[in-house]
């Protein structure tokens, strides 16, 4: 990458300084943005042709071949449509929620690394913005609730808040692990630590915490089974009710941009980011060394994304409490104690990953 | 300090989970319930009303809408209670031909229930799974009556008209390749009770579909058991009939205690609960499901060796065949007679009651004597369970409340009538 700076520079000599360095800047954040938005509209086409297909349907097969423009049929309805402000509701926090949705669930993703030196920002706390981040898309969901005066919207909020707060915690305790083993909150050094071989990934030796990761990013993104936030048969739609049109669209982007995200995490801290399952190995790493590592990464997301349609069509909904009791009581322990077994392990050399 | 109140939810009409017009007025402390006001009426059409007004045979398709998942149950108490009123007999084939379709209705309704249960605990592949087995009955009901969900099929002193010889065969379109129209009419190239025996044949391997996604699953336990738990003492005295009673544990059916038509000459078990819990109810429910599949089988069996009429003689009652009409005085004019004025039950009251997919469905009918009923009142399973629903949801939490409303089985059309 810095090969092709310096030409540029040696091209164009007056493109330097602070300006240069938002243009940068802003292609790089724009050559993110774009592919990611498209990648939102098309998973929520797969989202509704695989759950279609597990449920003995067809889905979306009319706009376009095979249904393709059906994502952009969807966003051009959304966009057309009438916003509807509740007459009582505090219109610059109703307008506000969905920004504050949409504005971390895309800046978090300024960190990930996609391949070796493809990034956005090389942040040395990498991992900690990510929570940091993370934890301001709940003020979204909470002020849509409150903002929105009415009450299936609130009882949203409320449940929002309590849940991802704990599940922030157990998120934090499971990504200590992999922090400790890897010796650094660097996204890019993390990866680099799982370098080789699928043996070298971390779910091998954190397997429980992956498990736990994995259940933690589903409350964490409001998704079946906890979907309680929204829960569409109890509180009909929580915070989205009073939203419509472009409004609710945004809420809708910004929780599938989470939902990938947390894939892309999942890969990045579990599986190895960027790198082949086949380093390593005699002749298969050999064979596949010319694939991209943003493909592996790409691939293994893609499970994972996979992995949240087939729950979503398969378990039914926890109570809320119920989600809540899995949180205090199951995972933080669970957590916790491995957390010691990771800190003697690291401590003492014991087993091949530490 | 400011004062704290509850919070007062309107859950409904326009609710997922309110299964129709359900208004509930929920008054919640945080998500848990202290008081649930159901509120009805949202769907009544009169028809205990309606049914004054018009001859006995005219009210038929009234029962159908009354509850609209287990239409020819309803149909069964309405002619039931008139057939008593004349001592009619019905042929025996009739009689078979009843309680097979009853009890492809009481499949058809806890296929339904299965599904909208599925939704409302958030189950969501569920519903579609059990909307296919539900097609295929649905068919049959087509097949034997012309209409897929509103029969008309009974009538008083047998039904309509005979199984038919052929079932009816998906037709040639665009969208179809050969193949799959090969694979789609595969069942249905011989008679309708073939059809049905085909049916009865797969359906114990959809069952165990349904088994394996739920009866384990342990979300789907968390969420059932021990939710809107009602003693047998406590059903009884609040007058649950049906599944709602037997997962209380009390074995009261009315195919068993008191047999109508041919259940006497069937076998199958009454399954019943142990704790009475939501749980208990979607397992009663989902055996009565494989004890139905057991009844329909001996019933198809019956029928294929039993040919015979499937209406009464009585000429007062029974209409004459469309080709007599043509050429016999005596059949022409009662078919004018029958189709204008109807016939005269004798002065009187009689209540019939059948065992209903949800539970005691009962007709208390009062004649004067004349071609209508003085007053019709319809004994709906669903109302009384409703009553139960601020007992049942009380200390629960929110979505507990979505949970009972489902273990319920609640269909409005009965509810209001």
């Amino acid at each position: 990458m810095t090969e092709f700076w310096q030409w540029i520079y040696e091209l164009f000599p007056w493109f330097d300084g602070v300006f240069a360095s938002i243009v940068i800047i802003l292609i790089k954040a724009m050559a993110l943005v774009a592919p990611l938005m498209l990648v939102v509209a098309y998973f929520t086409y797969a989202e509704r042709k695989v759950i279609g297909y597990m449920q003995l349907r067809i889905g979306p097969n009319r706009v376009g071949p095979k249904g393709w423009l059906q994502p952009i049929a969807d966003a051009f309805k959304l966009m057309t449509k009438e916003i509807i402000f509740p007459s009582k509701a505090n219109i610059y926090l109703f307008l506000l929620a969905p920004v504050l949705a949409i504005a971390p669930a895309i800046a978090i993703w300024a960190v990930v690394p996609f391949d070796e030196g493809m990034y956005v920002a090389n942040l040395d706390i990498s991992l900690l913005y990510v929570l940091a981040i993370g934890s301001v898309g709940v003020y979204g969901i909470i002020l849509a609730g409150w903002a929105s005066n009415s009450k299936y919207p609130l009882l949203g909020a409320l449940r929002s808040a309590s849940l991802l707060v704990s599940y922030e915690i157990v998120i934090g305790f499971a990504l200590v692990t992999v922090v400790m083993i890897a010796g650094s909150v660097n996204l890019n050094d993390i990866v680099m630590a799982q370098k080789g071989g699928v043996l070298n990934w971390y779910f091998i030796p954190l397997f429980p915490m992956m498990i736990i990761f994995f259940i933690s990013a589903l409350v964490e993104t409001n998704r079946a089974p906890f979907d309680v936030v929204e829960g569409e048969s109890e509180i009909v739609g929580g915070t989205h009710v009073e939203y419509s049109g472009m409004t609710f669209a945004v809420f809708f982007l910004a929780e599938y941009a989470n939902m990938i995200f947390m894939a892309v995490l999942a890969v990045i801290l579990f599986f190895g980011g960027w790198h082949s399952p086949f380093g390593g190995i005699a002749y298969l790493g050999a064979g596949f060394s010319w694939v991209p590592g943003i493909i592996w990464l790409l691939a293994k997301s893609t499970f994972f994304m996979f992995l949240y349609l087939w729950i979503r069509a398969t378990f039914p909904r926890f109570r809320y409490d119920q989600i809540m009791r899995l949180s205090w009581k199951v995972f933080l322990p669970w957590t916790i104690v491995w957390i010691f077994v990771v800190a003697l392990m690291t401590q003492f050399k014991i087993g091949p990953w530490f | 300090m400011a004062e704290i109140r509850n919070y007062t939810l309107n859950f409904g009409p326009q609710h997922p989970a309110a299964h129709g017009v359900l208004r509930l007025i929920l008054e919640i402390d945080g998500e848990v319930i202290e008081r649930a006001d159901p509120h009805i009426g949202l769907l009544h059409r009169g028809t205990e009303k309606l049914v004054e007004s018009k001859p006995y045979n005219q009210s038929i398709g009234y029962m159908d809408r009354l509850d609209y998942v287990s239409m020819m149950c309803n149909e069964h108490a309405y002619v039931r209670a008139i057939e008593t009123m004349l001592a009619l007999e019905v042929p025996e084939r009739a009689q078979y031909i009843r309680v097979m379709f009853d009890e492809i209705t009481r499949i058809l309704n806890h296929l339904m229930w299965l599904g909208t249960h599925g939704l409302d605990v958030g189950a969501m592949s569920i519903f579609l799974y059990a909307f296919r087995e539900r097609e295929k009955l649905i068919d049959c009901y087509e097949a034997v009556s012309g209409s897929r969900m509103h029969a008309t099929y009974y009538r008083p002193g047998g039904v309509y008209r005979d199984l038919p010889e052929k079932m009816p065969q998906y037709l040639k379109n665009d969208f179809r390749k050969p193949k799959e129209l090969e694979a789609m009419n595969k069942n249905r190239q011989g008679s309708l009770l073939d059809f049905i025996d085909d049916f009865v044949k797969e359906f114990p391997k959809n069952i165990k579909q349904y088994d394996d996604l739920l009866t384990d699953n342990r979300i789907w336990k968390q969420r059932l058991v021990n939710i809107g738990i009602v003693s047998a003492s406590r059903a009884k005295q609040l007058g649950f009939t049906g599944p709602m009673l037997r997962g209380s544990g009390v074995a009261w059916d009315l195919r068993k205690n008191q047999p109508y038509a041919v259940y006497d000459k069937l076998e199958f078990d009454i399954p019943v609960g142990a704790t009475g819990d939501s749980y208990d109810r979607y397992l009663v429910r989902m055996e009565e499901m494989r004890q139905s599949n057991r009844i329909i089988k001996q019933c198809v069996d019956w029928l294929r060796e039993n040919p015979g009429s499937v209406m009464s003689n009585d000429k007062k009652v029974a209409p004459p065949k469309r080709t007599e009409m043509k050429d016999d005085m005596e059949s022409l004019i009662h078919h004018f007679k029958l189709f204008t004025e109807g016939y005269c039950l004798p002065e009187g009251e009689v209540y019939c009651a059948i065992e209903h997919p949800k539970g005691e469905f009962g007709i208390y009918l009062i004649s004067d004597g004349a071609n209508k009923p003085y007053r019709v009142k319809i004994r709906a399973p669903g109302f009384v369970h409703l009553a139960a629903m601020d007992e049942m949801a009380k200390g629960h939490m929110l979505s507990d409340v979505v949970t009972i409303i489902g273990t319920q089985d609640i269909v409005f059309g009965e509810i209001d009538r």
